[in-house]
């Protein structure tokens, strides 16, 4: 299965990403300004680290991100590949999924995406969150998985 | 046995579902003991240190018996409330408890989710006849629920009822049960037909002390020379700085420079002796108290393991609830044959996730205990792999890279001080070059050691420098497999692979990625294949 093509997620994903990487680096604008401001060194330096922030966290790490991340769902696992630097590829056989989540920020309900979580009863990985997905297709993947899970039984 | 109250129910003779009930009023003087102990050696340590200058105790000498009174019932006070405000019930679908002075808690378990109901005895419980019982949810540690205390009897009631009461919630599921010191009549009737798996005689447990050398005992002892410091008569720090300052060493210097070689050596093969026998007096003494009486027994509930001197364990493991085995050793035991037979599980034993099944025996013993457990050890036969040299080889790089960078440091700020060459720099580049050289010996051997492998229905890791061992798995209880990489094993082309494990950690590092690859298709298709509802059970 390691070869099967991985799906692609959502691009709004990675808009998504985007907007919380402004939200991340927006304290740091606003003391950069403070600091520009008090003039205690010359305006423009405090500029140059929030710059070089903004532009990997807005411009470069989403679309890294979003790239590097990709799901495969076959009859009976999901697989779930992720990471920049640290790779990530967990496959979760549907016939241990204990119970599912679909979940929803505000930001991602705006562009109608959502997370689909799978809840394990091992102790690593007792949770794999699938983001990035649009919010009608995490709902169906949930129904399909649902038919797995039979009856929880510790 | 004890008064009722009008409208909460004590140890009564029988126990009603769904009456609201304290615990044993004597769990107040047991709690009571239990802190004013606590507080009790630094009392007398100011006390001591108040007799020592005869003119304070004369003015402290009446108001002894009141502050004594006072620190005793500023620690019951609490505990007699907080016995007040306690109360829990043994209901039809649940066990609840309300606990809390003024902020009350109210927490209620399910019998579908008990998995054991423990009764354990510590010291001071013992002697008051009083037990803690636990119901185990598998949550592990302080989410647990707990009574503490209630009487031996009242404990061993308290399990029969809740045991039948999550049989009848859940047919299909054993309980794990775990009690403590029984009442003699309830343990024969219940346990005929138990066969005796593994036992250790007083002469194997003084052997396994030997091997437990310990030097814990002068890390407690500098330990409490800290805590209690300030009672000394004289400052430790001072005395060590005055002994060089005044350069009493060089008396001591000459007075050993004075002895003659013989007597030299003597005085240092003293010292060594002294520590060895220290070590090896400590490991026996904790072996013993821990150990004592260990008797591993499969009866028609699972394994059943009795052991301690002073609090007394037993406890009983549902064979299907092994999720793992790990079979540990020594780098000197594995020499004489000695290895440690522990199961991976749900439930918790006393903090440790792994429940020792065998701490000190021969593989032969451990083999028939292992397949009592559904598992066969590994045979010679199995088809072994390493795992990839580069990862040993990346590992040993960067551990020389910060030995050699604390020594560069170390040796600049040396050579600054010395401001010219003297034999002590050498001697940090010498330590420095030993260092290096035993993390590459001791990535090689690690390389040549580890080792992984599958058969049919487990997986198998044997990993370790000094303390090896071996994890066996079982390919249908893993949960999820994961396959990681950090930046250097993707330029070298290595990865981890990691196993979803109830209960435990199993992870094989630094594979080959291929071989990881094949090692999850392999392990994903006996998983995916059996539905874990219909797990063994």
């Amino acid at each position: 299965m390691d070869t099967e093509p991985l799906t692609q997620l959502d691009p709004s994903y990675t808009t998504v990403m985007r907007i919380e990487g402004l939200i991340t680096t927006l304290p740091f604008v606003i003391g950069a300004t403070v600091l520009s401001l008090a003039e205690v060194v010359p305006a423009y330096v405090p500029a140059i680290p929030v710059v070089i922030l903004a532009v990997i966290l807005i411009g470069v790490l989403p679309l890294k991100r979003y790239h590097s991340r990709g799901y495969d769902m076959s009859t009976d696992r999901l697989r779930v590949v992720k990471g920049v630097l640290f790779h990530s590829d967990t496959v979760v056989p549907f016939s241990r999924v204990q119970h599912l989540d679909v979940e929803q920020g505000p930001l991602e309900r705006l562009f109608g995406i959502a997370r689909l979580i799978l809840h394990t009863a091992g102790t690593h990985n007792a949770s794999v969150t699938l983001p990035g997905l649009r919010h009608g297709d995490a709902t169906s993947m949930r129904e399909g998985i649902r038919q797995h899970v039979k009856r929880e039984s510790m | 046995m004890s008064d009722s109250d009008s409208e909460i129910a004590q140890a009564g003779d029988t126990i009603e579902v769904d009456e609201w009930r304290r615990v044993s009023p004597l769990s107040v003087v047991a709690q009571g003991v239990r802190t004013i102990g606590s507080a009790i050696i630094p009392a007398a340590f100011v006390l001591f240190a108040a007799a020592r200058q005869e003119d304070k105790l004369s003015g402290l000498a009446p108001w002894l018996v009141p502050i004594l009174g006072l620190i005793i019932a500023i620690n019951i006070l609490p505990a007699w409330l907080n016995w007040y405000r306690l109360r829990y019930r043994i209901g039809s679908s649940d066990v609840r408890l309300e606990q809390g002075i003024i902020s009350r808690s109210a927490r209620s378990v399910p019998y579908d989710r008990i998995q054991d109901v423990s009764l354990e005895q510590k010291l001071i419980p013992r002697l008051l006849g009083l037990v803690e019982v636990k119901f185990e949810t598998g949550a592990g540690g302080k989410d647990e629920l707990t009574l503490s205390y209630v009487s031996e009897e009242e404990g061993e009631r308290l399990r029969e009822v809740v045991r039948g009461l999550v049989e009848g919630a859940d047919e299909t599921a054993a309980i794990c049960v775990a009690s403590e010191v029984q009442p003699g009549e309830h343990v024969s009737v219940r346990d005929t037909g138990d066969r005796l798996l593994f036992a250790m005689p007083p002469q194997r447990l003084l052997t396994f002390g030997l091997f437990s050398f310990s030097l814990v005992i002068f890390a407690v002892l500098v330990g409490v020379v800290q805590q209690f410091e300030f009672l000394l008569p004289f400052d430790v720090v001072d005395y060590i700085a005055d002994y060089f300052e005044d350069e009493r060493y060089a008396e001591a210097g000459s007075y050993i420079s004075g002895m003659d070689t013989i007597a030299r050596i003597a005085g240092i093969a003293w010292l060594i002796a002294s520590v060895v026998l220290v070590g090896l007096a400590s490991g026996v003494v904790k072996t013993f108290v821990r150990d004592w009486e260990f008797r591993l027994e499969r009866t028609a509930k699972g394994f059943r393991r009795r052991r301690g001197l002073l609090t007394k364990t037993d406890v009983v493991m549902p064979v299907h609830r092994v999720q793992a085995l790990i079979v540990s050793t020594g780098l000197i035991r594995r020499r004489f044959g000695w290895h440690g037979l522990s199961f991976i599980s749900l439930a918790q034993d006393s903090g440790s996730a792994n429940h020792d099944v065998a701490p000190f025996a021969k593989m032969t013993e451990i083999a028939p205990i292992a397949s009592e457990a559904g598992f066969t050890l590994p045979e010679r036969t199995e088809e072994w792999r390493r795992p990839s040299s580069a990862f040993y080889f990346d590992r040993g790089l960067i551990q020389s890279l910060v030995i050699l960078l604390i020594g560069l440091v170390v040796f600049i700020v040396a050579a600054a001080e010395a401001e010219r060459n003297v034999p002590g720099l050498y001697i940090i580049g010498a330590i420095v070059a030993v260092l290096i050289s035993l993390t590459a010996a001791r990535q090689y051997y690690l390389w040549r050691y580890d080792r992984h492998a599958l058969d049919p229905e487990q997986v198998l890791s044997r990993r370790g420098w000094l303390a090896p061992r071996t994890q066996i798995a079982n390919r249908v209880k893993l949960h999820s497999v994961e396959i990681a990489q950090g930046p250097l094993g993707r330029w070298h082309n290595y990865c981890d692979l990691v196993f979803g494990m109830a209960g435990g950690r199993f992870a094989f590092r630094g594979l080959a990625l291929e071989d990881a690859k094949k090692l999850r298709a392999a392990v994903l298709d006996s998983i995916a294949s059996v539905d874990f509802a219909r797990l063994p059970k």
